[in-house]
């Protein structure tokens, strides 16, 4: 046998690498196997960059579906309340181009949250039944309420209202949301000669 | 003599202290209205306890400290709570926030105060109850709730305490002008705080551009174990965590607490009022505020109440309102722009800056980072500035966080060294901010999905829930069938036994009528069927009565009806045969069958009128029930009944009132 094969390098050679991809390829086989992932782990990771305010601009029902459609190929510009920052965050994950929004699905509002105009509310429960997060609050024929620190502002319970009671309002800046902006730099030329500035003011 | 360290960077600015020194801490007496902003430390903000309207002494508790972070409010004087509403606030961001206003009734009554009492004498916890009632929050610039920062975790053995009279910051003097004034006090604050921490040590950290205040603390803490530790002046040698590297040599770690590395550290303003809080029971209502600035004429400490507005203060020290192009809260190096003078004097307040225009020019306009490294140089933090600029300006905030941007204290070395004018801290804020933001958006966003993945389950459960019921409902009918099936199969078909029941039924009645009709056979056989019937429905009585079914009451009423109608066929039965024995006429059946006739009879003859008389005789019976019910609706008003029957009745009385007329109309036309 061994001298077959020193007569014949060349099957010497063949041997060991088809021996070699045997035990190579059955290790994988086995990894493949023993470690296989549950589910797909990018659409994981899609979802957590997503708003999560479940309110279908995108043109799927809720968050996670257009995870998987994203990881499935579709365009990533189709969320608003996602924003650009939400795309760009996107771009850099899957190693896709920044593009601007579609403007098709809506544009990039400041965050909203529903408030229902309590006296005109003749307690139908359709909001209630539309709310993707139960942020609603009510029963038959009693009066409803936003429960605001719950609301995604996706507005979905507007259309449904069949009296008109629900207001998107734009979220007030308090204190607490209140924050320093970036300086602007947009309008500064450089030409501007620092020593000019205040001593001719 | 302790070795003192040293910090990296740090910038040395010209000092201008001197200018609010000259003059002894002034009192700054009873403005009109005070103004006290239910957050005026860092956590929670306090819960109001009085209402509007209510009278206050000096000294009350206007507003109780919500959480663990949070600091009680207390009144600065008596008077009247005027208004609990949103007011202007010291605050770069300009918006204002909720405030409780008092207006002063000059008269500065105290309530009724603890005993005073020597700190010796009373145990850790209690010490600190009355630290946290008395609503210290640290006096420095922070503002962070002194009773939490001094409530350690059972089983933490505290190196070092370390009491803050650094005040590094260019202009500020309050603590200096503390320290020569009330330097007992001072110290009696910091045993008061090394009895409650029981520290190895404990210093007070002073620069060595205040001689008097060094010299006056020193003399102080003669024989009490206290250290009184001088360093050269360094800006920002104050900032919390230069300080403890400065005296201890120990580096608090990146995003880590003083305690960590076994320091507490209180600034000397904070430990003044902890003995007053301890000794005399006295709340934190007052503090001392320096107002400088070329556009004053007398610079100078105040003694303040809380609550003062800025323009009081202002006013006592002669302000220029024409020189001042902006209001300055804190110092020149961290404060911020006061969006109006009439803003209140906070806990935190340790300065009202009013600079002239040439002496805190507006910034120049910034120029293209140079990449001189010079802020680099002069970060106490030892953080790269510049790279922190690039990522900010670019929102690579993730890289920015990775260089350790929460590190950065915003002394503003940094800004004060570029060469380029940048304004550097303002970017690290609003990365600090952006990033803060994207952390609660993205809570938010988490909380959001599993509510919204919560509901999805919800549904699905309850979907299915509904499905199984009706898949059961489906079992149980097609059972139900089969059994019926099984039992019918002995015979033919049931239904097709019912069909021919039914015609051949038919088809003897069809054979009865065709002969002559025989009315005896007839009773006889419902008497028969009847019977029948009966036994029927008592066999299904009892079945249910035996099941204990929930129809019983139904079945019972059945089988009633049915023996009723048995006693009724056999009474006619019998009826017919007497009839038939006598061969008599049978006398006009029942009530019933006479009013039949009667209204037969009646029909015929209205068939028979005229017109016109139909006309009348409608007239009058409708006359006659609208007669009915007007005497109905008024014996209802009399006896006052409720609204909803009286209207039901008065549009009944319309309505007849309407066909009467209607009928009249007829009338005439007939009679026309």
């Amino acid at each position: 046998m061994i001298e077959l094969l020193v007569q014949h390098p060349l099957l010497a050679a063949l041997l060991a690498l088809v021996g070699l991809g045997a035990v190579f390829g059955a290790l994988l086989g086995y990894a493949a196997v023993r470690f296989r992932t549950e589910g797909n782990p990018i659409v994981e990771q899609i979802n957590a960059i997503l708003p999560q305010t479940q309110c279908g601009q995108c043109g799927h029902p809720g968050c996670r579906p257009y995870a998987e459609a994203i990881a499935a190929g579709e365009d990533i510009n189709k969320c608003p309340p996602g924003g650009q920052a939400g795309i760009e965050a996107l771009a850099q994950l899957l190693d896709r181009e920044v593009v601007p929004l579609d403007d098709e699905h809506g544009e990039e509002k400041v965050p909203q949250v529903a408030f229902i105009r309590e006296d005109e509310c003749i307690g139908c429960t359709k909001c209630i039944q539309a709310c993707p997060v139960d942020a609603i609050l009510g029963a038959a024929k009693h009066m409803h309420t936003v429960i605001a620190s719950e609301c995604t502002g996706c507005d979905l319970c507007v259309e449904p209202c069949p009296v008109d009671c629900i207001d998107m309002i734009p979220q007030a800046q308090t204190l607490q949301t209140w924050h320093w902006e970036l300086p602007d730099t947009s309008n500064r030329g450089a030409d501007i000669i620092a020593t000019d500035a205040g001593e001719a003011a | 003599m302790r070795k003192i360290h040293d910090f990296h960077g740090g910038i040395h600015p010209v000092e201008n202290k001197h200018q609010s020194l000259h003059t002894p801490i002034r009192d700054a007496g009873i403005p009109a209205e005070l103004t006290l902003p239910l957050s005026q430390h860092i956590g929670a903000p306090a819960t109001p306890l009085v209402a509007v309207g209510e009278r206050v002494l000096k000294g009350q508790l206007v507003a109780e400290a919500t959480g663990l972070v949070s600091a009680a409010l207390h009144a600065p004087t008596s008077g009247t709570v005027t208004a609990i509403e949103p007011r202007p606030i010291a605050h770069p961001s300009g918006l204002p926030a909720p405030c409780l206003v008092i207006a002063s009734d000059g008269e500065d009554a105290w309530c009724e105060l603890p005993p005073p009492c020597s700190f010796e004498t009373l145990e850790r916890p209690e010490l600190l109850a009355r630290i946290r009632a008395a609503g210290i929050a640290g006096m420095g610039g922070a503002g962070f709730p002194a009773a939490v920062k001094l409530g350690l975790k059972p089983g933490t053995q505290v190196e070092t305490l370390i009491i803050n009279g650094t005040e590094c910051e260019p202009y500020i003097t309050a603590d200096d002008i503390l320290m020569r004034e009330r330097a007992a006090q001072i110290v009696r604050g910091a045993q008061i705080l090394a009895h409650l921490v029981a520290p190895a040590e404990t210093v007070i950290g002073i620069e060595d551009n205040k001689p008097e205040a060094i010299a006056a603390m020193c003399a102080a803490a003669e024989g009490t174990g206290i250290e009184i530790a001088v360093f050269p002046t360094k800006y920002p040698s104050g900032g919390e965590k230069q300080l403890i590297e400065l005296l201890t040599g120990k580096q608090v770690p990146s995003g880590g607490l003083p305690m960590d590395v076994g320091v507490v550290c209180q600034n000397v303003g904070t430990a003044a009022a902890v003995a007053d809080a301890v000794e005399h029971g006295r709340p934190l209502i007052s503090r001392i505020t320096t107002v400088t600035g070329a556009a004053v004429d007398e610079p100078q400490n105040f003694e303040v109440l809380l609550g003062t507005p800025m323009s009081h203060l202002l006013a006592l020290a002669g302000y220029r309102a024409a020189d001042n192009p902006r209001l300055v809260m804190g110092g020149p190096m961290m404060g911020f722009t006061v969006p109006d003078p009439g803003v209140p004097i906070v806990k935190t307040t340790n300065c009202i800056l009013a600079p002239s225009a040439q002496e805190l020019p507006a910034p120049p306009p910034a120029q293209a980072c140079i990449r001189c490294g010079l802020c680099a140089e002069a970060c106490p933090a030892s953080l790269l500035p510049q790279q922190l600029y690039w990522f900010a300006r670019g929102r690579e905030f993730e890289k920015a966080e990775a260089h350790n941007l929460f590190d950065c204290i915003e002394c503003g070395a940094c800004s004060y060294v570029c060469p380029s004018n940048i304004p550097l801290v303002q970017y690290y804020r609003a990365a600090k901010a952006e990033v803060l933001q994207m952390r609660r958006d993205a809570q938010k966003a988490e909380h959001s999905r599993q509510r919204f993945e919560a509901r999805q389950e919800r549904l699905e459960r309850e979907e299915a829930e509904k499905e199984a019921r009706r898949a059961a409902r489906k079992q149980a009918a097609e059972e139900k069938a089969r059994r019926a099936a099984d039992a019918g199969s002995g015979e033919a078909d049931p239904v097709q036994a019912a069909i021919e029941r039914a015609q051949a039924r038919k088809a003897a009645q069809a054979a009865g009528a065709a002969s002559e009709e025989n009315p005896l056979q007839k009773l006889e056989k419902t008497v028969v069927t009847t019977r029948e019937r009966l036994e029927k429905a008592e066999a299904k009585l009892a079945q249910a009565r035996s099941e204990g079914a929930d129809h019983i009451a139904a079945l019972e009423t059945g089988v009633e009806k049915t023996r009723a109608k048995l006693a009724a066929a056999e009474q006619a039965l019998q009826d017919y045969q007497a009839q038939q024995t006598p061969a008599e006429p049978a006398p006009a059946g029942d009530a019933a069958q006479a009013a039949i006739q009667k209204a037969m009879a009646a029909r015929a003859a209205q068939a028979n009128k005229s017109p016109l008389e139909k006309a009348r005789d409608n007239l009058e019976k409708l006359e006659a029930r609208l007669a009915k019910s007007e005497a109905r609706l008024a014996e209802s008003r009399a006896a006052g009944e409720e609204e909803k029957i009286v209207e039901a009745l008065a549009s009944s009385v319309e309505r007849l009132q309407e066909k009467v007329a209607a009928a009249r109309a007829e009338l005439a036309a007939e009679e026309s």
